[in-house]
C-alpha cells in the first residue's frame, strides 16, 4: 500500500531527524480509528474493572423456569437461523461488493447488462417462503406450549396489580398482600407446582418482566390478563416494569424468590400473623394513625386500610423500599419518608412533613413490622 | 403613472431604495421562498425543515445517552428524560423522517417521469406548510405545556403514547395536547402531499412512460403514498378520540369511565407500522436508483421489484399487532401475526437478492452515494433478520419493549433510511445545487457514521438480551447493563462527529464545491438530462421515452434498453 510504505519513509525520517512536525502527520491521519479503538478500549476495560456477578444478571439465555427455558431454546433455534442466512447474504453482499469493483485498469466500458432472471427471481422467493414455514410452526408449537398450558391443580395462583410504580401483590387463597417482592415455590418434575399469576392494573398499563422465569405480559386497565411462571431453582430473581408507565417507569422494580417448600411455608407462616403491636413503640403506632399515613397503606390491626399504597403490615420483610428504590434499612425508611421524592423524583407518596421526634417515632414503629 | 410615483415617493420617505432600482434583498429572497409553489423549492424546504429538526432529535438523543452512559447518574431529572425520549421518537418520525422523504419525492418524482411540477402545486405548498405548522405546534409545548396546573412543559407520554398515560389524569397541563394536535396537523399535510404526488404519477408522466417503465423511485413513491392515505386516517381518528377524551369527557380510551386502554394500541399500531414501511420504501427507491449507477447495471429483476414494493405494502397492512404479543391476545392471534410479519420477509428479501443481483457482474463506483448504499444493504439486512426474531412470539415477549427492539428500529430507521437518505444527498446534492459535494468530505463522513452507528447500536441489542427495558431514565449498577451503555454513548459521540463532517461538506460544497453539469455520474433517468439546478419549468421541451433508462438509450444509440425490456 502506498500510504503505507509513505508513513515508513516518514517514519525512518523522523526517527533520524527528530522530525516532530512529521510525527505529527503521521498520527493525525488514522488518529480516528485509533481515537475509537481507545474509546471501545476504555469501554472494555471499565467493563472488566467493574465485575459482574452473572446470578445478578436478568439474562433471557440463563433462564430458570419452564416458560423460559421454552423461549430460550426456540431463541437459540432462530438466531441459528437467521444467523445462517446473515453469513449467507453478508457473504454475497461482501464478494459482490470486491469482485465487480471497478479496478484500477478498467477499459471504461460499461459491462453487460442483465436485466433479470426468472428462475433465479423464484428460488429466492421460495427459499426464503420455506424458511419461513418453518419458523412458524416452530413459533406456534411454543406459543401453544405456553399460552394453552394445563393449570394443575397443585398451582399457586397469584394476584398482581400494576400501580405507578410499585407492584401490589395478592395470595387470595392464602390471603396475603404484599408488595414488590413476590414469593413462590420451586417447582420440580416429581411436584409440579407452577404459579400462575393474574394481572391487573390500577391506573395505566404496566408489564410484568422477569427475564429468567418467563417473557413479559401487559397489565392493562380494565382487563384480566394471565402468566404463568415454573421456577427450577431457588434464588432471587430481578425484573422491573417493561412498559412506560410515566415519571418513575424505571424505579419500578420487581423481585421473585423462589423457595423450597419448608421456606416457602416459613414465609407464609410469618405473613400470615398479624402486624406486631409492640407496646414500647405506641407512640409510633399513634404516629401512623393519626396522619395521612392511613390513607394509602394498611397495617393490619391498625385503622390503616389505604390501598394507594404498598400494604406495610410486614414491610420489613422486604428488602427494598419504593420498589426498589433504595435498600431497606431503618436509616433509609428514615430518609424516605422524609422525603420520598429525593430517591424517586416524581413519586406519589408526598413528603410527610413530620417533626423530628415524630418522624422517629414511626421508623421506631415501623422497624418492628418484620 | 400617478400610483407609481406615490410609490416610489413612499419608498423614497421610507428610506427604501427606489423600487426600479434595487436588487433583491433577502426578504425579496425568502418571500419567495415562501410563496413558493415550485415543487423543487418546496422539496428544498422539507428537506431543510427535516434535516434541522434531525439536529434538534440528535441532541435530544445525545442528552439520553449521556443520561444513560453510568448507572444511577443525575444528569437528567426523570421527567425530562421522558420528555426527551418522547420528543426525540416524535420528532425523529413525524418532523425529520416523513419532511425527508416527502421532500425527496416532491424534488424527485416530477423530474425523475418529466413532469413540470405536481399534480397541485399549490396544494403542495399547504401540505409544506401544514407539516412546518405541525411541528411547530409539538415544539410550542416548551413554552405553552404548563397550562392552569403548572404540570410539565414538553409530552412524556412516549411516541406511541399508550392510553391510559395520555388521558387528563396521568397527564396534567397541555403538553399531551401540543403532542396529539402537532401530530394531527402535520398528518393532515402528510395526506395532502401524498394524495398530490399519487395523482401526480398517475397523470403526469411524460409521453412514452408508461407505469412498468417508471424509475423505481417512482414505484416505490407511488406505494409509499397510497400506504400514507391508508394508515394516516386511523392515527388522526386516534388522535381526534383523544382530544374528545380531553378535552369535552368523552371516554374512548377513559379506562377509568369503562374506555379501553387495548383500543388505543390498535389504532396507533394500524397507522405504526404501515408508517415504518412508508419510511423505509423511500430508502429502497434511493437504493434502487444509486445501485444500479454506480454498479453501472439495470437494475436486476425490475418487475420482481415492482411486485415485491407493492407485496410489502399489502402484507404490511396486516401486521400491526406484532408491536401487541405482550398484550394479551390469543394464542390464534399471536400465531396470525406471526406469520403474517415473517411473510413481509418475503419480498423483502427479494428486494435485498435483487440488489445484489444489480451489483453482480457490475464495475461498482464507490463514492460515497454507494458506499451508504452498500452499508444500507448490510445494515437492513440485520435489521430485518432481528425483525424475523420478534416476529417470533415468545421470543417477543422476552425482547418487547427492550433495548433490544431500540436497536433493532434504529437499524431500520438509521441503517438502513438514515444511510439511504445521505446517499440522496450526496447523489442529488448536484442536480439541486449545480455543485458536488466533497468525495474527501463525504468519506470522513460516511466512515465515522458508519463505525459511530455500530458501536452504538450493535451494542445496544446485548442490554435487551440481559432483560433492560426502555425508556427508563436509570439503572442499576450490577445488572451487567452498565459497560454497555457507557458503548452505546461512546458511539453517539462519534457519530455526531461524522454529522459534523456531513454539516459541513454542506456548507463548504454549497460555495466551493466542484461544479457538477447536467449529468456527473453518468446516470440514466430523466433528470440528469435537464441542467443542475433545473430550471423552474423542469424541461425546455416535454421528454419522451421508450424504455426505463432514456439516458442509456440517448448514450448508447447501438444498443438501447428499450429492446430488451
Amino acid at each position: 500500500m502506498c500510504r503505507h510504505q509513505k508513513c515508513q519513509c516518514h517514519d525512518d525520517f523522523a526517527r533520524e531527524t527528530g522530525g516532530d512536525r512529521l510525527i505529527l502527520h503521521r498520527v493525525i491521519i488514522p488518529s480516528w480509528k485509533l481515537l475509537t479503538l481507545v474509546f471501545i478500549l476504555a469501554a472494555f476495560c471499565a467493563a472488566a474493572a467493574t465485575p459482574v456477578d452473572p446470578s445478578l444478571v436478568p439474562s433471557i439465555f440463563a433462564p430458570e423456569s419452564i416458560p423460559a427455558h421454552s423461549i430460550s431454546e426456540l431463541s437459540h433455534f432462530v438466531l441459528a437461523v437467521t444467523g445462517g442466512i446473515f453469513l449467507v447474504v453478508f457473504g454475497l453482499i461482501a464478494y459482490a461488493a470486491i469482485r465487480f469493483r471497478r479496478r484500477a485498469n478498467d477499459d471504461g466500458r460499461e459491462p453487460a447488462q442483465v436485466y433479470g432472471s426468472n428462475p433465479v427471481e423464484v428460488a429466492w422467493t421460495v427459499v426464503p417462503l420455506l424458511i419461513v414455514l418453518v419458523l412458524a410452526l416452530a413459533t406456534a408449537r411454543v406459543i401453544h406450549e405456553i399460552q394453552d398450558a394445563p393449570r394443575p391443580a397443585a398451582a399457586l395462583d397469584v394476584q398482581v396489580i400494576g400501580h405507578q410504580w410499585w407492584w401490589e401483590i395478592r395470595y387470595p387463597k392464602l390471603g396475603i398482600v404484599t408488595a414488590n417482592e413476590l414469593h413462590v415455590l420451586i417447582s420440580d418434575e416429581r411436584k409440579r407446582a407452577p404459579t400462575f399469576l393474574e394481572l391487573r392494573s390500577a391506573d395505566v398499563v404496566h408489564s410484568f418482566w422477569v427475564p429468567r422465569l418467563a417473557g413479559k405480559t401487559q397489565l392493562v386497565p380494565n382487563r384480566v390478563n394471565q402468566m404463568w411462571i415454573e421456577p427450577t431453582h431457588t434464588g432471587r430473581f430481578f425484573g422491573q416494569c417493561g412498559d412506560y408507565c410515566g415519571t418513575e417507569h424505571a424505579k419500578m422494580l420487581l423481585r421473585v424468590y423462589v423457595h423450597t417448600p419448608e421456606d416457602f411455608e416459613r414465609w407464609v407462616n410469618q405473613q400470615k400473623s398479624t402486624a406486631t403491636n409492640d407496646p414500647t413503640v405506641a407512640a409510633g403506632r399513634l404516629v401512623f394513625e393519626r396522619t395521612a399515613c392511613v390513607n394509602c397503606h394498611v397495617v393490619n390491626g391498625t385503622v390503616g386500610d389505604g390501598r394507594f399504597g404498598p400494604d406495610l403490615t410486614h414491610l420489613m420483610g422486604r428488602e427494598t423500599l419504593g420498589a426498589g428504590a433504595l435498600k431497606n434499612s431503618p436509616e433509609n425508611l428514615h430518609a424516605w419518608i422524609e422525603n420520598p421524592g429525593q430517591f424517586k423524583p416524581g413519586v406519589l407518596m408526598p413528603a410527610m412533613n413530620l417533626s423530628t421526634p415524630e418522624l422517629d417515632q414511626l421508623v421506631a414503629y415501623l422497624t418492628t413490622l418484620k | 403613472m400617478n400610483t407609481s410615483s406615490n410609490q416610489s415617493s413612499i419608498a423614497g420617505v421610507m428610506g427604501l431604495p427606489n423600487a426600479a432600482a434595487r436588487t433583491k434583498t433577502v426578504f425579496d429572497h425568502l418571500h419567495e421562498w415562501v410563496i413558493t409553489v415550485d415543487h423543487k423549492r418546496l422539496g428544498l424546504m422539507y428537506i431543510m425543515y427535516g434535516l434541522l429538526f434531525f439536529v434538534v432529535a440528535g441532541i435530544e438523543a445525545s442528552l439520553i445517552r449521556i443520561q444513560l452512559a453510568v448507572p444511577n447518574n443525575h444528569f437528567l431529572p426523570p421527567r425530562v428524560f421522558n420528555e426527551l425520549f418522547t420528543m426525540h421518537g416524535t420528532t425523529m418520525v413525524f418532523l425529520v423522517g416523513m419532511p425527508l422523504i416527502f421532500g425527496f419525492a416532491n424534488y424527485l418524482v416530477p423530474l425523475m417521469i418529466g413532469a413540470r411540477d405536481l399534480a397541485f402545486p399549490r396544494l403542495n405548498a399547504f401540505g409544506f406548510w401544514l407539516s412546518v405548522f405541525g411541528g411547530l405546534l409539538l415544539y410550542f409545548s416548551v413554552v405553552g405545556g404548563m397550562g392552569m396546573t403548572g404540570a410539565g412543559s414538553m409530552p412524556d407520554v412516549g411516541w406511541f403514547a399508550y392510553a391510559p398515560l395520555t388521558s387528563p389524569a396521568f397527564s396534567r397541563g397541555h403538553s399531551t395536547d401540543y403532542w396529539t394536535i402537532g401530530v394531527l396537523v402535520g398528518g393532515l399535510g402528510s395526506i395532502a402531499t401524498a394524495v398530490n404526488i399519487i395523482t401526480t404519477i398517475v397523470c403526469l408522466r411524460c409521453k412514452g412512460m408508461t407505469l412498468m417503465k417508471m424509475p423505481l423511485l417512482a414505484w416505490l413513491n407511488l406505494v409509499m403514498c397510497g400506504m400514507v392515505l391508508i394508515a394516516i386516517g386511523p392515527l388522526t381518528a386516534a388522535q381526534i378520540m383523544l382530544l374528545l377524551d380531553r378535552f369535552l369527557g368523552a371516554h374512548f380510551f377513559d379506562t377509568q369511565a369503562g374506555g379501553s386502554a387495548v383500543l388505543w394500541q390498535h389504532f396507533f399500531w394500524i397507522f405504526g407500522h404501515p408508517e415504518v414501511y412508508v419510511l423505509i420504501l423511500p430508502g429502497f427507491a434511493f437504493a434502487s436508483e444509486i445501485i444500479p449507477v454506480f454498479s453501472r447495471k439495470a437494475i436486476f429483476g425490475y418487475p420482481a421489484m415492482v411486485g415485491a414494493t407493492v407485496a410489502i405494502a399489502f402484507v404490511s397492512l396486516g401486521v400491526w399487532a406484532h408491536h401487541m404479543f405482550t398484550v394479551g391476545m390469543t394464542p390464534v392471534g399471536n400465531t396470525f401475526f406471526a406469520i403474517s410479519t415473517m411473510l413481509v420477509g418475503v419480498p423483502t428479501g427479494i428486494k435485498i437478492f435483487n440488489w445484489i443481483g444489480t451489483m453482480w457482474g457490475g464495475k461498482i463506483r464507490f463514492d460515497t452515494p454507494m458506499l451508504f448504499c452498500v452499508a444500507f444493504l448490510v445494515q437492513f439486512l440485520i435489521a430485518g433478520l432481528t425483525g424475523i426474531m420478534l416476529s417470533v412470539v415468545p421470543f417477543d415477549w422476552q425482547l418487547n419493549s427492550s433495548y433490544f427492539v431500540v436497536a433493532h428500529f434504529h437499524f431500520v430507521l438509521v441503517g438502513a433510511l438514515l444511510f439511504t437518505i445521505f446517499g440522496a444527498i450526496y447523489y442529488w446534492f448536484p442536480k439541486a445545487t449545480g455543485r458536488l459535494l466533497s468525495e474527501r468530505l463525504g468519506k470522513w463522513h460516511f466512515w465515522l457514521f458508519l463505525i459511530g452507528f455500530h458501536v452504538t447500536f450493535d451494542t445496544m441489542h446485548i442490554p435487551g438480551i440481559l432483560g433492560m427495558p426502555r425508556r427508563i431514565y436509570t439503572y442499576e449498577a450490577g445488572r451487567g447493563w452498565s459497560s454497555l451503555n457507557m458503548i452505546c454513548t461512546v458511539g453517539v459521540a462519534i457519530q455526531a462527529l461524522g454529522i459534523m463532517f456531513f454539516v459541513g461538506n454542506v456548507l463548504w460544497s454549497l460555495f466551493k464545491g466542484k461544479r457538477a453539469g447536467n449529468d456527473p455520474w453518468d446516470a440514466w433517468t430523466l433528470e440528469w438530462s435537464t441542467t443542475s439546478p433545473p430550471p423552474e419549468y423542469n424541461f425546455a421541451e416535454p421528454p419522451v421515452v421508450k424504455s426505463r433508462r432514456p439516458l442509456w438509450d440517448l448514450k448508447h444509440p447501438t444498443d438501447p434498453d428499450w429492446k430488451y425490456e
